[in-house]
């Protein structure tokens, strides 16, 4: 064995045991796979089984293995570092002889893959720290790496920007992605937004859509009905939104944690509700339908005008094109979203955010210093529902219609989601969540039935290995001592 | 004796049958360390909840006085206590944000006065106006008192993340930063070794000394108590059962009964 190579101070590594457990560990994944997936029912003339003894046993296999290279990773890293590869070349190997592999299925042969890769990491890292001040390099490393994030955040932020602004000139900018696009630059918008009630103010709001629908109700009705233009009516719907807010946070407000968060759920359902059934206002079930689009300095994007008006092709002199259309909206929601982006970091410097930062942190040393809570958790609810309708606005000009199908609570759930999953109050993360949380699901729409799993792995990924959120990092808002090293060090 | 700063009249407390403060009644005096002592349970924290506004008292009169006039602290709301009566408190157990950095807690704590100088956050956003100057005096307090409690090179640390005696002194210089009249501290010395404490007892002393600033201390460390405070008060069971200057109250056999212990060098026992 290569073992006796590692170094004096390595203890030795107990082999027994680890053969021991690695075979209970594959005892008990056999015990409990073997009714769960051993067998598959069928229907042929009558309900048929399908045996899949091989595909557990294959899966056992692999559990040992891997099971005995993480146990020995901190005794005999060489022989995890084996076991990794060996485990790599097997799954090479089946991918490469296509369907006579000896892998039962394809989905064995990425867990077996994943595994030799996970057993390489670990044997490679423990090796690394084995060896002479392979510790202390990969804990400078480390330090090292952190540092160099914090300084790329901002340049990551206007990269990410440029090419947010770039993005819809790019070749690969079909109308699939530019839907996709538009997509996520709301749900940035709406994550931003909440982001201020969640992340900043700690207040956990589970009814955040139902902002959103306050806004794009109030554009679709005042569109339809009176007739007035989604620039004017932009404002309005965010001031609905906000009042909406008010009139739900000043009974609420005093309520902490849990209580918040299933009144905030209740009032979603409320608004929901409401919509639904009040037909004479909202036309209930059946949704509002044709709510004219946005407009660029009132020239519709249309292929013809209605009177009166002249439409973009027209007025730039150009063949119509139903891009153009796709191609404004995003830039609408990108300035919308940029916009929150703006105020929201600006908030935060002001002693309003500090105050709703203080209060996520102590809510009673805030009333000792003198900071009113209600008001300023209504503030923060105030001006989140007020982003929020703007994007519903947006949401309900995009569509041209809308129905309450559309503001269910799943919706807040995602909003949440990304909140969460990007790192409470981290600006940046939220546009990364929102991208692998929306993103995701319709690129991998090829996956089929493995779509929504992927979406699981995705959370349960970054909850395992980032549990404060991608970027849980948080950046003092100012600072005493600007070129300060020292406190970057600790 | 000059008109006291806060006069505490008939203050009774009751939680359901349980009577935690029956009938007291004492004053502190502007620019002075007012000292309440008492063992565990005497009703020492139910009388800072009462004076700042966390519980609303059963029966009897907080006043406050000072040149802002008076104010009548049982009929006020907690942060209407901070922000007009002008009492800031520390707690038993350290409140700081401990997310947020050394000199933001400080900022936090001036937020009133920022907040008008943003125009309520208005103004703020758009960049106009005199917040940036506000601000950077605002700054410079707090730069004061970093100075003051040792913690300058410290600032821009997590609040959490530094030792239990820094920690201890932060709260005080953030409950400072609110400019206050009255300074309720609740066992400051907790938790503090010997040096520690001494330097707890010359920063309590400035703050009589230079900010003019009066305190009520709630405190078991004799060597603190004994040493800085002007007035002594003794709780037992929620009544007051004595009171007077410290060598007063050292010697007077009720006292020395219900706390200090008849070995009067180790109160300590008295704790248990």
């Amino acid at each position: 064995m290569a073992l006796s190579t590692v170094a004096p101070s390595a203890a030795a590594p107990d082999w027994p045991a680890a053969l021991k457990d690695a075979t209970i560990t594959a005892a008990i994944a056999l015990a409990l796979g073997i009714f769960v997936s051993g067998f598959r029912t069928f229907d042929q003339g009558g309900l048929k089984f399908d045996y899949l003894i091989v595909d557990v046993l294959v899966a056992c296999v692999v559990i040992f293995v891997g099971r005995l290279g993480l146990t020995l990773s901190s005794s005999a890293p060489v022989a995890t570092l084996g076991l990794g590869v060996a485990a790599l070349l097997a799954a090479a190997a089946s991918f490469a002889a296509g369907k006579s592999s000896f892998m039962p299925s394809v989905f064995l042969s990425v867990v077996c893959a994943g595994a030799g890769l996970l057993l390489v990491i670990r044997g490679g890292w423990a090796l690394a720290g084995r060896s002479g001040g392979g510790a202390q390099a990969i804990h400078q490393g480390g330090s090292a790496l952190s540092q160099a994030m914090r300084l790329a955040f901002p340049w990551l932020g206007a990269g990410l920007f440029t090419f947010a602004v770039v993005m819809p000139f790019l070749p690969f900018a079909d109308q699939r992605v530019m839907d996709l696009a538009i997509l996520i630059l709301t749900y940035v918008m709406l994550g931003w937004g909440l982001n201020i009630v969640v992340g900043l103010a700690g207040l956990l709001d589970l009814g955040y859509v139902a902002f959103y629908a306050v806004g794009a109700y109030t554009y679709a009705l005042i569109s339809t009905q009176h007739g007035l233009s989604f620039w004017v009516c932009l404002p309005i719907a965010g001031m609905m939104a906000a009042f909406f807010g008010i009139l739900l946070g000043f009974p609420v407000l005093r309520l902490r944690g849990d209580y918040l968060a299933i009144v905030t759920l209740g009032f979603g359902e409320i608004i929901r509700i409401v919509l639904l059934n009040w037909i004479d206002f909202t036309k209930g079930p059946d949704g509002v339908g044709g709510i004219p689009g946005a407009t660029l300095l009132g020239h519709p994007f249309a292929e013809t005008a209605p009177e009166g008006t002249t439409t973009f092709h027209q007025w730039m002199g150009i063949d119509f094109n139903a891009n153009h259309r796709l191609i404004f909206l995003y830039f609408v929601i990108l300035a919308l979203a940029m916009i929150t982006n703006f105020v929201t970091l600006r908030l935060r410097r002001l002693p309003v955010g500090r105050a709703w930062e203080a209060l996520r942190e102590d809510e009673i040393a805030c009333q000792a210093l003198g900071i009113n809570p209600t008001n300023t958790k209504l503030t923060a609810f105030a001006i989140g529902a007020m982003f929020a309708g703007f994007a519903g606005s947006f949401f309900a000009a995009k569509q041209r219609f809308i129905s309450p199908e559309s503001f269910v609570f799943i919706e807040s759930a995602i909003i949440l989601a990304i909140v969460v999953l990007g790192g409470m109050g981290s600006q940046l993360g939220v546009v990364l969540a929102a991208v692998i949380l929306i993103g995701l699901p319709e690129w991998f729409r090829d996956l089929g039935q493995f779509r929504m799993v992927s979406f699981g792995l995705a959370m349960v990924l970054i909850m395992v290995f980032k549990p404060g959120g991608l970027i849980a990092h948080r950046d003092p808002t100012i600072r005493l001592h600007p070129a300060n090293s020292r406190s970057g060090g600790r | 004796m000059t008109a006291p700063l806060i006069r505490v009249q008939h203050l009774t407390m009751r939680f359901g049958g349980l009577v935690a403060i029956d009938n007291v009644s004492f004053e502190g005096a502007p620019g002075a360390i007012t000292a309440i002592i008492g063992p565990n349970g005497a009703g020492k924290t139910t009388v800072f909840n009462c004076i700042t506004g966390f519980y609303r008292p059963t029966v009897g009169r907080l006043a406050l006085n000072h040149a802002g006039g008076e104010f009548l602290l049982e009929r006020m709301p907690g942060h209407e206590i901070a922000r007009r009566a002008k009492v800031a408190r520390t707690f038993q157990n350290i409140r700081l944000f401990p997310g947020m950095s050394v000199l933001e807690n400080l900022l936090v704590a001036q937020h009133n006065k920022l907040m008008l100088a943003s125009g309520y956050s208005v103004l703020g956003i758009l960049g106009v106006g005199g917040y940036g100057a506000a601000e950077r005096a605002a700054i410079d307090k707090a730069r004061g008192w970093l100075e003051r409690i040792g913690l300058l090179e410290h600032a821009d640390r997590r609040a959490g993340e530094l030792p239990y005696g820094s920690q201890r002194r932060l709260e005080i210089a953030r409950a400072m930063c609110t400019d206050p009249v009255l300074l309720c501290l609740d066992e400051p010395a907790a938790g503090l070794n010997n040096r520690e404490s001494a330097e707890l007892n010359e920063l309590l002393l400035s703050i009589r000394e230079r900010d003019k600033v009066g305190v009520l201390l709630i405190e078991h460390d004799m060597s603190v108590v004994m040493t800085i405070s002007d007035h002594i008060v003794v709780l037992d069971y929620g009544r007051k059962i004595a009171e007077g200057a410290p060598a007063q109250v050292r010697g007077d056999p009720a006292v020395i009964r219900a706390y200090l212990g008849e070995d009067e060098t180790t109160p300590e026992a008295a704790h248990g």
